[in-house]
């Protein structure tokens, strides 16, 4: 009898340890992106205060399994970092709206004695990834650097080896500068690299270009912020050096603002403006546009409609990029199209 | 708790009856034992054949579309959807011979050492710490390997190597110290502790009797080992390296992060490369289409066929060298 009481009790402490099952909450499940998780997880926290009825469940198992598990409808949300193709919507069982949430940036960092600061064009970077340029002492990297001391010494380029948004972001930049890279090689969060090394994640590309001298990798700009690796300034289309800042790449998004297209699936590499950063994107979060649950789509919609406003004042501290004012206007009004069975789900504002 | 009470005291009450259901209780128990003993056994073979069954259904799609050409072709682009797995098999069988090559010698010298040679007081604290080296985690090699030893191979190893061997072609192309020969380092240094510890064990079950005989017959110490250890173990020594080789054949966190994951065939050990498992590992996540996710799975089923593969050679070779050792029949 006494092992019964001792497992009896053991049973009341692990079950209180548990979140007390309220049941009036309701838990909005979804999955996706690694890059924005952190903002996520902050704003899933935050949120909490503005709504405390509603529970947000986010697993960051990367883009590609936030398409697949939204299509699938397993979650009420999926999270992305490249746009869905017109080929995976199709294959959608309802229509999907991509809402952008923030920005983020990535930056080519390197390895040279004395960090000199240095500056890059986009056909230049392309060519030394396509292995068209091969040594730092190149003519068409002294001629953006006139300032700087380039050695006689190999460029061993560094990429991502697990499939990533940061690449995405990248290699779309070089497919708009570079039509041989277009040809080539294309865009997606895995490409068939012409030369390099691959490093998983962030960290990888980042420790490898630590370790090889004379090495040249990308790395999303928050984490070259936090670790304070080089960065390198780049040439945007306006012909301007911009250094990678959370400012220039905000501008990256005001810059399409008059150009974007109805859906939000802009890519925001090589965009116009004079002081926009060219190799920045949206992140989205992926919704159906008719909600299968009238609860769960409100508070979905709520939710949207405080991220892209009182939201927007996280992600600075986080390192992301907010949302210029004219596209979260733009935002707006696609949030308000969400439904459930026709009825449009956020009362008017 | 009351009804399982309640049902032990209605069993027990006539107690005549009570002995005739326990004899009969018994060839059932007997009955329930052997059945559900079979069923566990065949839980394991359902389970290996559910596991192939479901990576070949969920690969049909490449399957289908590069039949055999999958295992030959180099070329992997996820842009283009051209899907080749000759790297990856490549990648995976070179870094894991390399890796025996370094760590049986190794694995068995220390073995050896441990259980023949060493002073009593020298091998618990020998023999915990080799176990002890199985128990890092993966990624903590790997990390180590980054930032030890890549620097390591690249600044001191690999300009000797390339040196005074240079003329191979094994030992050519610039050094980044990332690359197949920091695979197979770090997989060596990975399986040693496996191969060690099972191999020691091995050797201390050998008979003493086996020993005593030997040394009677007027053998040198290092003739006993050889004679009357090493071969009376043999077919155990096979055993605890061909664990060695199915953990380097596995890995997947350490090895990805100094091997290069470049999907290319090379001779030199310099060159970057890339494994089966590192590939699933780096690319699964992020695999939108479905053939691109069909060509992943098949890898995965490509690296449980050279793992049953390699095996089974390796369990050829035993019996092909005489099968188990007359010690172990008797």
């Amino acid at each position: 009898m006494k092992r019964w009481h001792g497992l009896a009790w053991m049973l009341i402490l692990t079950l209180g340890w548990l979140p007390a099952p309220a049941g009036a909450q309701m838990l909005v499940n979804g999955a996706g992106a690694t890059f924005p998780y952190p903002l996520y997880s902050k704003w899933f926290d935050e949120y909490v205060k503005v709504d405390p009825e509603v529970r947000f469940n986010y697993q960051s198992i990367g883009s590609g399994g936030g398409i697949r598990q939204i299509s699938e409808r397993t979650v009420d949300f999926g999270a992305t970092d490249g746009p869905m193709t017109d080929d995976l919507l199709k294959k959608a069982p309802a229509e999907i709206l991509h809402i952008p949430t923030v920005l983020g940036a990535v930056v080519a960092t390197y390895n040279l004695s004395g960090s000199p600061k240095l500056a890059f064009s986009g056909d230049v970077l392309a060519d030394i990834f396509l292995g068209k340029i091969t040594k730092w002492n190149d003519d068409r990297i002294k001629a953006l650097n006139p300032s700087a001391t380039l050695p006689n010494q190999p460029i061993v380029v560094v990429h991502r080896s697990d499939g990533s948004g940061t690449t995405f972001i990248w290699v779309d930049y070089f497919s708009k500068v570079s039509p041989e890279w277009a040809q080539k090689v294309g865009r997606g969060t895995s490409v068939s690299w012409p030369v390099g090394l691959g490093g998983k994640g962030n960290e990888g590309v980042a420790g490898q270009v630590k370790q090889v001298p004379g090495a040249l990798g990308y790395v999303e700009l928050a984490y070259a912020i936090t670790n304070k690796l080089p960065a390198a300034s780049i040439r945007n289309q306006a012909g301007k050096l911009v250094a990678p800042t959370i400012e220039s790449t905000t501008a990256a998004a005001a810059g399409v603002a008059t150009s974007m297209p109805d859906d939000f699936r802009v890519s925001l590499t090589n965009p116009p403006g004079a002081d926009a950063y060219p190799i920045a994107s949206f992140t989205w979060l992926l919704v159906y546009k008719d909600q299968p649950n009238e609860a769960k789509g409100r508070a979905l919609v709520k939710f949207l409609w405080w991220a892209i406003h009182d939201g927007q004042k996280h992600p600075a501290a986080l390192l992301y990029a907010p949302l210029p004012a004219p596209v979260v206007k733009q935002i707006e009004a696609k949030i308000k199209q969400i439904t459930f069975s026709g009825k449009p789900l956020l009362a008017s504002k | 708790m009351s009804a399982s009470s309640s049902r032990v005291g209605a069993a027990d009450a006539p107690l005549p009856s009570a002995r005739m259901a326990r004899g009969a209780g018994g060839g059932l128990g007997d009955r329930l034992f052997a059945a559900s003993l079979r069923g566990a056994a065949w839980i394991v073979v359902l389970l290996a054949a559910g596991l192939v069954a479901a990576l070949v259904w969920e690969s049909k799609e490449a399957i289908g579309r590069f039949g055999l050409a999958f295992l030959y072709q180099s070329h992997w682009d996820p842009v283009t959807g051209q899907f080749g797995a000759l790297p990856f098999v490549f990648g995976t069988i070179v870094s894991s011979i390399l890796a025996l090559l370094i760590a049986v010698p190794l694995s068995l010298g220390a073995a050896i050492f441990l259980a023949e040679l060493a002073p009593g007081w020298v091998r618990p604290p020998i023999a915990f710490l080799i176990e002890m080296l199985a128990a890092v985690p993966s990624v903590v090699y790997g990390l180590w390997g980054i930032f030890v030893l890549v620097p390591w191979l690249r600044d001191w190893v690999q300009p000797a190597l390339g040196a005074w061997l240079g003329f191979l072609p094994l030992f050519q192309g610039p050094p980044y110290g990332i690359g197949m020969l920091a695979a197979g380092v770090i997989l060596a240094i990975m399986i040693v502790p496996y191969i060690t510890s099972v191999s020691r064990e091995v050797l201390l079950a050998v008979p003493g009797s086996q020993r005593e005989a030997a040394l009677g017959l007027g053998a040198t110490r290092w003739e006993t080992t050889r004679i009357a250890v090493l071969r009376y173990g043999r077919s155990g020594l096979v055993g605890a390296i061909l664990l060695g080789l199915g953990r380097a054949l596995g890995e997947t966190m350490a090895v990805t992060m100094v091997i290069g994951n470049r999907p290319e065939v090379s001779l030199s050990l310099f060159a970057p490369g890339y494994t089966m498992a590192s590939v699933i590992a780096n690319e699964f996540t992020e695999a939108t289409s479905e053939l691109y996710v069909a060509a992943l799975v098949e890898i995965g089923l490509l690296l449980l066929l050279v793992t049953i593969g390699v095996n089974g050679l390796a369990r050829l070779l035993v019996w092909s060298v005489g099968g188990p050792t007359r010690g172990e029949r008797e």
